[in-house]
C-alpha cells in the first residue's frame, strides 16, 4: 500500500489564514502533498478541513496564505487557466454531488464533453464511461437514476466520475461518512486500488480513524486552526499530547 | 430604540439585496456573449418551460376569458353595448389581463421550480461539484435559464391570450348567439399595433424578470434544506412584486409614445 515517496512537493500551503466574519477558522495552515502520498487530515468537526480543501480548489477564497498546485498559484490564476488546472484535481464531495437530473451515463459524460482541449471532441464517450464504472465495480448502473442508487453506489459513481477526468490528485471529503462499516470498508479498498492504478495522490478529510489506518501514508492533525501535528499514523497514535490523543482513543 | 435599529438592518439589507441582484444580473450580460454557448441546456430548458406551462396557462386563459365575458355581459347588456364585447375583451385581455396573469401563473410555476432547483443544487453541493470539474455553473444554469423564460413568457403570453378570447367567443356564441367568425372579424378590426407591440415587449421583460429572480435566489441559496424553501418562496415573493412594477413602467412608458 504505501509507495516509496518522491520528495516533490505537487501541491504546497503556506500560512493560509480563512475568516467568515468573527469565526478564525484557518489561522496560518501549512501543508504539502508529494506526487503518489495519501495525505490524510484530521480534525473536530468545524475545524476548518473542508474550508482549508474548499480554498484548495478554489471554491472558497483564502484571506491571506499561497496555495501551490503542480508549480501554479491558485489564486493568481485567470479563469480559463484554473479550469484547465481543475481537470487535474478530482474532488470527492461528502454527499456526493451527483447532478440528480442526469443519469449515471450523463453525470459521467458531463465533464468529459467539457474539457475538448484535453481529450479532444469524443464522438462516442461510451468507452471512457464504461471504464471508469468498471474501475467502480458499477457498469450495470450506467442507465439509472442518482435516485435510484444506494449512498454506497453513489459514493462509487461519484469516484467514476472524478475519475474520468484522469486527474492527478484526488481530493477525498469525508469519502466514508454515513456509510455502513462494510461499505466503507469497500470504498477505502477502491481508493488504494485507485491509487496504484493510476498513481494519483490524495488528500483525504476523515474522522473515520480505521480509514486513516489503512489509507495514510502521513497524517497531519488540524487542531486550534493550524497543522498540530504531522506524521505517520503509528506516530500520531501512540503521541502522548491529550490532544492527539483523543483522535485515537 | 430596538425598532429603530430593525428598520435600519432591513434597510441595509434591502440595498445589500439591490446591490447583489445588480451584479447577477450585470454577469448575466456578461457570460451571454462569452463562448462556450451552451444550447443543448437552453433548448431544453425552453422545451421544459414552455411544455410544462402550456396547459395551465390554457386552462387560466380559458377560464378567465368565460369568467370575464360572462361577468361583463350584464353591464353591457344594461347599456345597449353587448356588440363592443369583442373589442373590450380583446383589449383588456391583449394590453393587459393576459401579460400580467400568465406571468403570475409562470412566476409561480417557472420561478418557484427555478429557485428550488437551483437552491437543491447548491445545498447538495452539485453547483461546486460542477465548478471543480472545471465547467461554469453560471453559464450552464443561470444564463440559460434566464434566456429561456425570456424567450418562453411571450409565447406563453400570446397562446394564453389568444385561448382566452376562445372562451369569451364561446361564451359570445352561446349566450349572444355570436358566430365565432363575427367576434373574431370584431376582435381583429379593434385590435391595433399599438396594443400589441408594446405589450409583447413588456413579456420579454416579464420572462426576464422570472428567471432572473429565480436564479438568483436558487443559486445564492443558504441555509440547508429549509433555504430552497426559502428561495422557492421569495423567488415567488419578488417576482411577482416586479412584475408590477415593470407593468407599471411599461404602461407609463406606453402612454409617453402612443398616448
Amino acid at each position: 500500500m504505501v509507495k516509496p515517496m518522491e520528495k516533490k512537493p505537487i501541491i504546497e500551503i503556506k500560512a493560509l489564514r480563512k475568516s467568515f466574519g468573527d469565526n478564525h477558522v484557518l489561522e496560518g495552515f501549512n501543508m504539502q502533498l508529494y506526487e503518489g502520498e495519501n495525505l490524510v487530515i484530521m480534525g473536530k468537526s468545524g475545524s476548518g478541513k473542508s474550508v482549508m480543501i474548499k480554498c484548495l480548489i478554489g471554491l472558497e477564497e483564502p484571506d491571506s496564505g499561497s496555495i501551490t498546485v503542480m508549480g501554479k498559484n491558485i489564486n493568481q490564476l485567470e479563469q480559463a487557466e484554473l479550469d484547465e488546472l481543475r481537470t487535474e484535481i478530482g474532488f470527492l464531495f461528502q454527499g456526493s454531488a451527483l447532478y440528480d437530473s442526469m443519469s449515471v451515463r450523463e453525470n459521467l459524460e458531463f465533464p468529459l464533453r467539457r474539457h475538448t482541449k484535453k481529450f479532444g471532441i469524443i464522438e462516442d464517450t461510451t468507452p471512457m464511461v464504461m471504464e471508469a464504472l468498471e474501475n467502480v465495480g458499477l457498469a450495470h448502473a450506467i442507465d439509472l437514476m442518482p435516485s435510484e442508487l444506494s449512498g454506497g453506489m453513489k459514493r462509487r459513481i461519484a469516484l467514476a466520475r472524478t475519475l474520468i477526468l484522469q486527474p492527478k490528485i484526488i481530493l477525498y471529503d469525508e469519502p466514508t461518512t454515513g456509510l455502513d462499516p462494510i461499505t466503507s470498508k469497500e470504498i477505502i479498498l477502491l481508493m488504494m486500488s485507485i491509487q496504484e492504478k493510476y498513481n494519483t495522490s490524495a488528500i483525504i478529510i476523515t474522522h473515520d480513524v480505521d480509514c486513516a489506518r489503512v489509507i495514510a501514508n502521513r497524517m497531519i492533525l488540524l487542531i486550534d486552526n493550524i497543522n498540530y501535528a504531522e506524521g505517520t499514523f503509528e506516530t500520531l497514535s501512540t503521541s502522548e499530547d491529550p490532544k492527539i490523543k483523543a483522535f485515537f482513543k | 430604540m430596538d425598532n429603530n435599529f430593525k428598520v435600519v438592518d432591513s434597510l441595509k439589507n434591502f440595498l445589500i439585496e439591490i446591490g447583489e441582484l445588480s451584479y447577477f444580473t450585470g454577469r448575466f450580460f456578461k457570460e451571454l456573449f462569452n463562448p462556450p454557448f451552451e444550447f443543448k441546456e437552453f433548448w431544453r430548458q425552453c422545451y421544459n418551460m414552455g411544455n410544462r406551462s402550456l396547459l395551465l396557462v390554457s386552462v387560466t386563459g380559458f377560464i378567465i376569458g368565460l369568467v370575464f365575458t360572462l361577468q361583463s355581459r350584464p353591464t353591457l347588456e344594461e347599456f345597449g353595448a353587448v356588440s363592443w364585447m369583442p373589442s373590450m375583451v380583446s383589449i383588456s385581455i391583449i394590453r393587459e389581463i393576459g401579460p400580467i396573469i400568465t406571468a403570475l401563473i409562470c412566476a409561480g410555476r417557472i420561478g418557484s421550480g427555478i429557485g428550488a432547483e437551483l437552491g437543491s443544487m447548491r445545498v447538495t453541493e452539485q453547483i461546486d461539484a460542477m465548478e471543480v470539474s472545471g465547467t461554469n455553473p453560471y453559464k450552464y444554469l443561470v444564463v440559460t435559464r434566464i434566456l429561456a423564460t425570456t424567450v418562453m413568457l411571450p409565447i406563453l403570453v400570446f397562446f394564453g391570450d389568444a385561448i382566452a378570447i376562445l372562451g369569451s367567443a364561446l361564451v359570445e356564441n352561446i349566450k349572444g348567439n355570436v358566430s365565432f367568425l363575427l367576434y373574431f372579424n370584431n376582435v381583429f378590426d379593434s385590435l391595433q399595433f399599438s396594443d400589441v407591440i408594446p405589450t409583447t415587449f413588456k413579456t420579454f421583460f416579464f420572462g426576464f424578470a422570472i428567471g432572473l429572480v429565480g436564479c438568483y435566489k436558487g443559486y445564492n441559496c443558504k441555509k440547508g434544506t429549509a433555504g430552497v424553501g426559502l428561495a422557492a418562496n421569495s423567488a415567488v415573493v419578488y417576482t411577482s412584486m416586479l412584475l408590477f412594477i415593470i407593468d407599471f413602467i411599461a404602461v407609463f412608458v406606453t402612454n409617453i409614445f402612443y398616448g
